[in-house]
């Protein structure tokens, strides 16, 4: 008789307190070429669950978060989108190699799953995909960003360009041309390298002998630390000026000193002179002894619009997110975490203000403030 | 001209380190006659052997080193040939390579799994700067990296050929049962190869390393590119792997400088099949015949 009292009140106990929990996957480059970047996207995501489930969870439910590791194959980030999408994934955080992104989100898309990206190639909101949000610029966004350094502030007459050949790079690369083109300056040396490239010392040559005013270099944070680690075996004295990786802070930890003097226009920075940034920066490091780049600030936000916009909805409707991102403008007075005011439009492109920085002795610098793109 | 100077310099010096891993191959071949296809991995993990020296157990670099070289002899050397080869080697050569692919896997993922999958900074072991003689800059680490293999090479050569610990490794080398009819202890010998072989591996790391990045991965590409040069230079001779290493280094340089940067992974592998198509011993490699 005891034992089914006990065993009934147990019952009832359980059906009157249940765990409801929000599932959040993170797909991403843990391992690989991407890892740099991945880890520091997974990282920003994990300290926003862990403020967000200390704040009460979303709507009140606590977020379940899922990790996925990539490998930075995009098959294999197509893969384990899917096996998200089937676990009952509310949202999928990354991937962020654009390379991986344009062949994993048709997926995400076909499911009705929201998306949001660390990648920047310009293709992957230019494809109708109404659940791809990104958390920073696409490159056809941040690169035009730098005409005016190359033109007014450098003088340049003839360039060169160093860039990745992948979706990352290419994007990029085109868009660069581009602007170059319009603004009546010669591209007198294009060297595209492959992904995950070990040697820069036929690239830096053929840079050295090119008699460029200034050199564009796209790469992924450990191509950058090579290149920039080569150009600073060979003396290569011209002005290095890139598009975000140049100047992360994965990449000055690799590159060392050689990092100096590289110049690049960033969406995100660690080391911006605004309170929020620099306050997130000090919990970052706080909780993972190392520093943060824009990526770590990429998966934070991104999580943090993932609340924001889910309590605005007052549900967990996957399309109706969707709808509320479009368009969709999150002031920082009034939504903190966000650290900028940022907003999206119609395709998932984001604008946000931006910044011009500089490695001076080994930390990244904020010349200039660039204003949001209209 | 001073491009051309700075793209042959640059590639010899990256050539001469490729020669210290392809050495190793050939070492392990007359050895064992087998091919180690962890060599890679045996060239990736000393790196991660000195970093944990400098950030766990806060050694200065210097000493970081010589703990990393103590433990790769240990553990690429001894335990490699104690545990993996000397019971593999009765069944074939095949097991035995198959069990060094096992054995690369393993070593990439150990290090992933319990160091970092991310790139690790590694402090420089040579001068940094350059020279600048008469428009052409010379690389101090390129010029040390030259100089320093060089004295390895050349040491290891006058280690083999002058002294009679070295006679006898060639000898055990060449004809197993009639050096041990001589009284020379061939699985000493054989012993002292795989611990070579550790040292070069240690090498080459050490002088890579800084280049490359210290990364979990950075063996695959290593451990091929040595494969290649060891067979086109000759895989039973030790200046063989030498020429193949120096020979790809410059080739891969003046391909990537001067006539493609997309292609250039691919002119080893073309100089490979031409290699065994035209002169399968290699370059500088002797034809072998075996009894069957």
């Amino acid at each position: 008789m005891f034992k089914q009292i006990a065993g009934a009140s147990a019952l009832m106990l359980a059906m009157a307190s249940p765990v409801h929990a929000v599932d959040i996957a993170i797909v991403a480059e843990l391992s690989g070429g991407g890892a740099p970047a991945g880890t520091q996207y997974r990282d920003g995501i994990m300290l926003a669950i862990e403020e967000i489930n200390a704040s009460g969870g979303i709507l009140g439910e606590k977020i379940k978060v899922t990790q996925h590791d990539t490998q930075t194959d995009p098959q294999i980030s197509k893969g384990l989108v899917t096996k998200a999408i089937d676990d009952g994934a509310y949202v999928i955080m990354g991937t962020v190699y654009s390379s991986s992104t344009v062949v994993n989100m048709f997926e995400a898309m076909n499911a009705g799953v929201p998306q949001i990206v660390g990648a920047e190639a310009p293709n992957i909101t230019q494809k109708g995909n109404p659940y791809v949000f990104r958390t920073s610029y696409g490159a056809h966004r941040g690169v035009p960003s730098l005409t005016g350094y190359f033109r007014d502030t450098l003088k340049a007459k003839k360039v060169a360009v160093s860039w990745v050949n992948n979706e990352f790079g290419k994007g990029g690369h085109d868009v660069f041309v581009d602007e170059m083109k319009k603004a009546g300056i010669d591209v007198v040396a294009d060297i595209p390298s492959e992904a995950g490239a070990a040697d820069f010392a036929a690239d830096v040559s053929r840079l050295k002998s090119a008699g460029a005013d200034a050199v564009f270099v796209y790469l992924h944070e450990e191509e950058s630390a090579r290149f920039l680690k080569e150009a600073k075996k060979q003396g290569l004295k011209t002005p290095l000026v890139g598009e975000v990786t140049l100047t992360g802070q994965k990449v000055i930890d690799l590159a060392g000193d050689a990092a100096n003097g590289a110049v690049a226009h960033v969406g995100l920075t660690a080391q911006a002179n605004v309170k929020s940034i620099q306050d997130f920066g000090k919990k970052f490091s706080a909780k993972y002894g190392h520093e943060t780049d824009h990526n770590g600030i990429k998966g934070y936000i991104g999580m943090w619009a993932v609340k924001y916009v889910t309590e605005m909805n007052g549900a967990f409707d996957q399309k109706k997110f969707a709808d509320t991102m479009h368009g969709l403008c999150l002031d920082v007075n009034k939504h903190p975490n966000m650290l900028l005011t940022t907003c999206w439009d119609n395709d998932g492109e984001m604008a946000r203000e931006s910044f011009m920085v500089e490695v001076q002795n080994g930390k990244q610098v904020v010349t200039t403030t660039v204003a949001a793109a209209k | 001209m001073e491009q051309l100077i700075q793209v042959l310099l640059s590639g010899l010096a990256t050539g001469s380190i490729y020669a210290l891993a392809a050495i190793g191959f050939t070492l392990i071949w007359q050895a064992a006659q087998t091919v180690n296809f962890a060599q890679g991995e045996f060239v990736m993990l000393p790196a991660f052997f000195v970093l944990i020296g400098i950030n766990f157990l806060g050694m200065p670099l210097w000493l970081a080193m010589l703990f990393g070289l103590a433990l790769s002899v240990l553990i690429l050397g001894v335990a490699f040939k104690r545990i993996l080869v000397d019971p593999l080697l009765s069944h074939g050569g095949l097991s035995l390579i198959i069990a060094t692919m096992a054995v690369a896997i393993l070593m990439k993922e150990l290090v992933k799994e319990f160091y970092s999958a991310e790139a690790q900074p590694y402090p420089a072991l040579v001068p940094q700067g350059a020279w600048d003689l008469s428009g052409v800059i010379i690389s101090l680490q390129d010029v040390s990296h030259l100089i320093i293999c060089f004295i390895v090479i050349v040491g290891l050569t006058l280690f083999l050929d002058k002294t009679k610990v070295g006679r006898c490794m060639q000898a055990a080398a060449q004809n197993a049962a009639v050096a041990e009819i001589l009284g020379v202890n061939v699985k000493r010998m054989i012993l002292y190869t795989f611990v070579v072989n550790a040292v070069l591996a240690t090498l080459a790391s050490f002088l890579i390393t800084p280049v490359y990045l210290a990364k979990f991965s950075s063996g695959e590409y290593l451990g091929l590119i040595a494969f290649i040069a060891a067979i086109v230079g000759g895989f039973n001779q030790v200046r063989g792997a030498l020429a193949g290493g120096l020979l790809i280094g410059v080739l891969d340089n003046i391909t990537a400088t001067y006539i493609t940067a997309e292609y250039r992974q691919a002119i080893p592998l073309l100089l490979l099949i031409t290699v065994i198509l035209f002169k399968p011993e290699g370059i500088l490699g002797k034809p072998e015949g075996r009894a069957v």
